[in-house]
């Protein structure tokens, strides 16, 4: 089963990038072949693959040379990678804090190994982080556990701990999805005001297109396993080009008087199985505009000369002389 | 032999909508309260209670749907097994179609069970993992004898059909079904009983957005089919907005805001809610287009525990416009007459608006 297939994306030091999509399109499958999460046993990245992290802007004496392949690099380089260059927030705090230590011993956890830091330093630069979360009563809080702290306060001790080598780049995988909206709106403050300090990249996974449409730079819809549009936050919500961004769009519920009470757009049917995937467009049985052309064969990738790209045969918007080029 | 047509129970309402729902109320609630004892210490006495649900008042009218909103552990669902009598409340009185309900016996309380039903948020963990669909709408049929038994085959094969799912998903089980699929299970399997009303617990809170409105839909279409009365509870006050007429808004066991869905915001995309919570709820909430960004409305800290409840308002502690008052005298929750609101009410528990 190919679970991402040919997922391409560049991101800069200080953008957001969007990832969304419904469960099971490989979000988070995504994420973690980056970080090199998955288990080696059962899953593998394909030959060829690359996940180039430049790391020639700040040195921080690791001995990383300026451009790694975080796709084929060796265990060692990985663990020198993971916390300190990319850092990652998960989805469900309490499963990824370990409940029998406290949290300043996992805050201290990636300091004692990437830095060269004293056990005094360590744990103010732990302190340090616990207030810059906005947690209250730092001092307190480093010596409880995870059990003794709200949904919301385990998560900003995520973003902390993600944070405390100051990566160059955050993967946050749907970081506010359990979370209330009050606490959500707390959780993207923190994340855009860390942005702005330490210039980080991010890339913000999420299904929440509120999330996306207030926080993020560029976005990367992905559906089935495959990116089927990337375009600039602002063009992808006012003019989508592929019919499923577009019905994602739609079947929002909208704040407001006029839309009360009225029945909401929706995609029929469901996200195909990965072991049972539709030939040609694998949108093609849920789209309203499919054509045979559809049925027959997967559309490709295509980069428009605007910097946006779609997969589909019939996009949206286009000029009918794009399609035809696309074709030829 | 053909099944007769499901409607809802024996004093059918007929469907009502808008104006028309100024009939009479089929729940009225007064002065709810629920307090979950707290043991502790060696002898484990009871050291002090959790104010899950405190004085809290509601009336759904026929044909309506009420939304209840609030943060993790505000009471709603509390509140939503409390009007069933799914737990016993400490206090207060529940009235159902004018009886009330709270000190019915077992046998006296049954034919109310099936006119009052309840869709859960998971529907995964709400339905028996070892009986296929059939075997579990059959044993409600049967239990409540709500057809005779040779009908029983007809009236789940149109319970299928009406929550649209396919014929062939009665002899499967419920790992088989998608989230979206099992969640319109949850609805059948409450539908079974043609109740007059149900309780929905965050019915769509953990499905995907295109699966979320397929689950609306539906439930908005067999809504209006069958005149059902809805209780429904959700974190997401866009999907309140959209889906209920009236909307309360609960935060730590407390009503703060009763009002008309309508009127969360003004012609002119303005809120029209008052209360700072209702407000704070609203401003938190992303608004999906990029060219309309704007800081999210922060609340400084955490929802207070219902454990040692604060005195005075609830919300003071996280208010932006707390005074001293708020911190020691609890607001009572009053009627705000507001320009051009016509006949529907409008509560606020605020001292500062």
């Amino acid at each position: 089963m190919t679970a991402v297939d040919d997922v391409s994306f560049d991101l800069a030091a200080g953008e957001t990038l969007g990832i969304v999509g419904e469960s099971g399109c490989g979000k988070t499958v995504t994420s973690k072949s980056i970080m090199r999460l998955l288990p080696e046993r059962t899953s593998f990245i394909k030959p060829g693959s690359r996940v180039l992290l430049r790391t020639g802007g700040r040195d921080r004496g690791d001995g990383l040379p300026p451009e790694v392949d975080l796709a084929t690099a060796d265990p060692e380089t990985m663990r020198k990678v993971r916390g300190a260059r990319v850092a990652m927030i998960f989805q469900e705090p309490m499963t990824s804090l370990n409940p029998v230590f406290t949290i300043g011993w996992q805050l201290d956890e990636a300091l004692r190994y990437h830095t060269t830091l004293g056990r005094r330093e360590r744990r103010a630069r732990a302190i340090e982080m616990l207030k810059l979360v906005e947690i209250p009563n730092p001092e307190r809080r480093i010596g409880e556990y995870p059990h003794q702290l709200s949904g919301g306060m385990r998560q900003r001790v995520m973003i902390a701990m993600a944070l405390c080598c100051e990566p160059d780049v955050l993967i946050a995988d749907e970081p506010t999805t359990a979370l209330d909206v009050t606490i959500q709106a707390q959780i993207l403050q923190l994340m855009e005001g860390l942005k702005k300090r330490l210039n980080t990249a991010i890339v913000l996974i999420t299904h929440n297109l509120g999330v996306v449409a207030q926080v993020c730079d560029r976005v990367l819809v992905m559906y089935a396993g495959r990116v089927i549009e990337s375009a600039p936050v602002r063009e992808l919500f006012h003019a989508p080009r592929h019919p499923y961004t577009k019905a994602l769009l739609e079947s929002i519920p909208k704040t407001g008087r006029k839309e009360h009470g009225k029945r909401l757009p929706t995609i029929e049917g469901i996200v195909p199985s990965l072991y049972d995937l539709p030939k040609g467009c694998r949108f093609h049985e849920r789209c309203s505009m499919a054509k045979e052309r559809c049925i027959a064969e997967e559309p490709a990738l295509v980069a428009g000369e605007d910097g946006r790209q779609v997969r589909c045969h019939y996009p949206l918007g286009v000029p009918a002389t794009l399609t035809v080029g696309v074709t030829a | 032999m053909t099944a007769a047509p499901i409607k809802p129970g024996t004093n059918g309402a007929p469907a009502v909508s808008g104006a028309a729902a100024e009939a009479a109320p089929l729940l009225e609630v007064h002065n709810l309260v629920k307090h979950f004892p707290v043991r502790g210490g060696i002898l484990n006495r009871v050291v002090g209670h959790v104010h899950a649900v405190n004085g809290v008042s509601l009336t759904v009218k026929r044909g309506e749907i009420l939304g209840v909103v609030g943060e993790s552990g505000c009471g709603k669902s509390t509140l939503g097994k409390l009007v069933l009598r799914l737990i016993e409340p400490t206090s207060g009185s529940i009235r159902f179609d004018g009886t009330e309900i709270t000190g019915l016996g077992h046998a006296e309380m049954m034919p109310f069970r099936r006119r009052m039903q309840i869709v859960f948020q998971d529907p995964y963990s709400s339905l028996n993992p070892r009986k296929t669909v059939r075997m579990m709408l059959r044993e409600a049929l049967k239990f409540h004898r709500v057809v005779k038994s040779s009908e029983i085959e007809a009236t789940i094969d149109e319970l299928i059909r009406k929550v649209g799912l396919r014929p062939d998903a009665k002899d499967k089980f419920p790992h088989e079904f998608s989230g979206g699929q099992r969640q319109r299970l949850g609805i059948a399997r409450a539908l079974a009983l043609r109740p007059e009303f149900i309780v929905c617990d965050e019915p769509v809170s953990a499905l995907d957005v295109s699966i979320q409105a397929q689950v609306l839909n539906l439930m908005m279409g067999l809504k209006e089919e069958f005149g059902l009365t809805l209780l429904f509870i959700s974190h997401d006050l866009k999907v309140i907005e959209h889906f209920c007429d009236r909307v309360l808004v609960m935060y730590l066991g407390h009503v703060v805001e009763e009002m008309a869905c309508e009127r969360l915001h003004n012609e002119d995309g303005s809120v029209g809610a008052l209360h700072p919570y209702t407000n704070a709820l609203l401003g938190a909430n992303p608004i999906d287009d990029p060219d309309e960004r704007r800081p999210l409305t922060v609340l400084q800290g955490d929802v207070p525990s219902p454990y040692d409840l604060p005195k005075g308002c609830p919300f003071a502690g996280r208010c932006p416009r707390a005074m001293d008052k708020c911190r020691s005298e609890m607001p009572p929750l009053v009627e705000r007459p507001t320009i051009g609101n016509g006949a529907a009410s409008h509560k606020v528990a605020c001292w500062a608006v």
